[in-house]
C-alpha cells in the first residue's frame, strides 16, 4: 500500500490514462466515418467501390496492427518525414495525430465488417418497401436502412471500441506516452514495485473497459429493433 | 458469397442503361481517387521504393538470415500459444462452469481480468518478471536469457486467448440442443458425467472452425513481441532494414508475409466451418463478434430447442 501511494506521487498515472482516453476517442470517431464509408462502398451499386471495399479490409483485418503503427510512425513520419500538420506544429501532436490514424485505419475494417453485420439484422423487406415506393439507393440507405442497420450493429460496435481502448497500448511501441509506455517506464526504474504496478494499470483497465462494456449492452437492448 | 450479393441488390434495382452509366461514371471517378491517393503516397516514398530498395529481397541470405527465422519465430510463438491457451482455457470453461459456486465465482473474475487487460500489458508484466522478480529470474540461467522474450510473448497470448477459448467452449455447451443433456440424464450418467463425455466433446469439435480464426488473431498479436524485442516477422523486418537502409520495402514484404499466413488462415476456418456445418449435432459457433477480435461481451448465445 505505501508503495502504491509512492507510485502515484512519483509518476503521473492519470495523465498517461488521460493520453489512452484521448486516443481512444479520437481514433474511434475517425474509425466510424471510415469504417461507415467502407460499408457504404461495399453495399454499393458500383462494383469497383465493392471490390475496393473488400481488398480494405481483407488486407488491413489480417495485418498486424503493430505493423500499420510503426509503419505510420517510424516509418511514414520519422524515417520519411512525412507530417499531417504543418511542421510548425509540435512534434509529440504529429505523433500523436498519427497514431490516431494508424488506429483509425485498422479498427475501421472492424466496424465496417460489424455495421454489414447490423445490415444483415434488417430485413429484406425493409429494403423492398423502400424501393417499392421509389426511393434511390441511396435515399433508402440513410433513411430505412442505416437508421435500423446502426441499431442492430450496436453489439459488434461495443466490441471493437472495448479492442480499441486495449489496442491503444500498441502505440507504445513508437513511444506515445499512454498507459502501457508508462507501465513499462515505471517497471524499469522501480522494479522492485513490479506487482504494485502492474495491477495498477491493469486496474485502470479494468476501469476504462468495464462500464463500457455494460453501457453498450445496455444500448443494444435499449434501441433494439423491434420485430 | 451468395448472401452478401442477394444483400446488395436489395438495396437497389437493378441498374438501367442510365444507371449502369451513372454507376461507372462514379465508380470510375472512386477508383481515380484511390489511384490518386496510392499514386501520392508512392511519389513521397519514391526514394524508397527504386530498384536497390528491392533488391536485397532476391538475395537468398536475405530470406534465410532475416525473413524465414522472422516467420518461424512467428509461428512458433502462435503455435505454442494456442496449445496453452486451449489447456488453461478449458481449465477455465470448467471452473465457470463449476457447481462449486467459490470455484465458478474466481474462474469468471480470472475470464474477465483476462479480456479486461491489454495483451501487451500482460506480455510487458511477464517479461519483466522474468527479468526482475526475484525466483522467477532465476528459472533463466546462463543461455536461457535468450528465451524470455518468447516466454512472455507467449504468456501474454495464453491469458487473454484462454479467456476467449473458455468463453467459445461455454457458449458452445450452452447452445446444444437440450436434448443431448436429457439424454444423458437418461442413460444414468450423473451431470458431471454428461458434460464430460457428451457436451464438451460437441463443444470442442463446433469451436474447431472458431479457433483457426482465433489463430489469426494470435499471429496479429504475436507481433507485439517487437516490442520487447522478440526476433519474430516484424522485428526481423527491421533488423534486416538496418542493414540495407530499406525500411519502408521491408515493412511491405513484412505486411505481405502476414497477409498471405492469416488469409490462409481465414480461408482454412472457412473450409472447416462449411465442412462442419452439415453435420446435425456440435454445428460451429456463429462468433460474429469473435471476429470483431473481442468476443461475446454480453451475447449469450440462447440454447436452441
Amino acid at each position: 500500500m505505501q508503495g502504491l501511494i509512492e507510485l502515484l506521487q512519483q509518476y503521473n498515472v492519470l495523465a498517461a490514462f488521460w493520453m489512452t482516453i484521448r486516443l481512444t476517442l479520437l481514433s474511434a470517431l475517425g474509425a466510424l466515418v471510415i469504417g461507415t464509408v467502407i460499408a457504404v462502398m461495399r453495399v454499393s451499386p458500383v462494383p469497383s467501390l465493392q471490390r475496393f471495399g473488400v481488398a480494405y479490409v481483407t488486407l488491413i483485418r489480417n495485418t498486424p496492427l503493430t505493423l500499420i503503427v510503426t509503419f505510420c510512425v517510424l516509418g511514414l513520419y520519422l524515417f520519411m518525414n512525412m507530417r499531417l500538420l504543418p511542421s510548425t506544429v509540435d512534434p509529440k501532436a504529429q505523433l500523436f495525430l498519427w497514431a490516431v490514424v494508424a488506429l483509425s485505419g485498422y479498427h475501421a475494417t472492424f466496424v465496417a465488417e460489424g455495421i454489414r453485420s447490423g445490415i444483415n439484422t434488417v430485413p429484406s423487406g425493409q429494403a423492398e418497401a423502400a424501393r417499392a415506393i421509389g426511393l434511390t439507393f441511396g435515399q433508402s440507405l440513410t433513411q430505412v436502412v442505416l437508421p435500423q442497420a446502426m441499431r442492430g450493429a450496436i453489439t459488434p460496435l461495443g466490441n471493437t471500441f472495448i479492442a480499441l481502448t486495449k489496442n491503444t497500448t500498441v502505440v507504445a511501441a513508437v513511444g506515445v506516452a499512454e498507459a502501457s509506455y508508462l507501465m513499462k517506464n515505471m517497471i524499469e526504474f522501480s522494479p522492485q514495485h513490479l506487482y504494485a504496478i502492474f495491477f495498477l494499470m491493469a486496474l485502470g483497465f479494468v476501469i476504462l473497459t468495464l462500464p463500457v462494456g455494460l453501457l453498450f449492452s445496455w444500448a443494444s437492448t435499449k434501441w433494439q429493433v423491434q420485430r | 458469397m451468395s448472401a452478401r450479393e442477394r444483400e446488395a441488390t436489395v438495396l437497389f434495382d437493378a441498374p438501367g442503361p442510365r444507371g449502369i452509366l451513372r454507376n461507372r461514371i462514379i465508380g470510375i471517378v472512386g477508383i481515380v481517387l484511390i489511384v490518386a491517393l496510392v499514386a501520392g503516397l508512392g511519389w513521397g516514398l519514391r526514394a524508397q521504393l527504386t530498384g536497390a530498395k528491392w533488391s536485397p529481397f532476391l538475395r537468398g541470405d536475405t530470406w534465410l538470415a532475416y525473413l524465414l527465422p522472422g516467420i518461424i519465430n512467428t509461428l512458433q510463438a502462435a503455435a505454442m500459444s494456442v496449445v496453452t491457451a486451449s489447456l488453461l482455457g478449458l481449465a477455465l470453461a470448467l471452473g465457470r462452469m463449476s457447481f462449486s459456486r467459490a470455484v465458478s465465482w474466481v474462474s469468471t473474475v480470472i475470464i474477465e481480468f483476462f479480456r479486461a487487460v491489454p495483451v501487451l500489458m500482460m506480455m510487458l508484466f511477464v517479461y519483466f518478471m522474468t527479468i526482475f522478480a526475484p525466483f522467477i529470474a532465476d528459472l533463466f540461467p546462463g543461455p536461457m536469457v535468450q528465451i524470455k522474450p518468447l516466454v512472455a510473448v507467449v504468456a501474454g497470448l495464453t491469458f487473454y486467448n484462454s479467456a476467449i477459448i473458455a468463453e467459445l467452449l461455454r457458449s458452445g455447451v450452452n447452445s446444444l440442443p437440450r436434448g443431448q443433456t436429457e439424454a444423458g440424464l437418461g442413460i444414468g450418467l450423473n451431470i458431471g458425467q454428461t458434460r464430460w463425455l457428451i457436451l464438451l466433446p460437441q463443444a470442442i469439435t463446433a469451436m474447431l472452425p472458431a479457433l483457426v480464426s482465433q489463430l489469426v488473431v494470435i499471429v496479429k498479436d504475436s507481433a507485439l513481441g517487437y516490442i520487447i524485442s522478440y526476433p519474430e516477422l516484424l522485428r526481423s523486418s527491421q533488423t534486416l532494414a538496418s542493414r540495407w537502409s530499406n525500411s519502408i520495402a521491408a515493412f511491405l514484404v513484412a505486411a505481405v508475409l502476414f497477409i498471405i499466413i492469416n488469409y490462409s488462415l481465414t480461408r482454412l476456418a472457412g473450409y472447416l466451418e462449411g465442412r462442419s456445418r452439415s453435420r446435425q449435432a456440435g454445428r460451429p459457433l456463429q462468433l460474429e463478434a469473435l471476429n470483431m477480435e473481442d468476443h461475446l461481451h454480453n451475447q449469450e448465445v440462447p440454447l436452441t430447442e
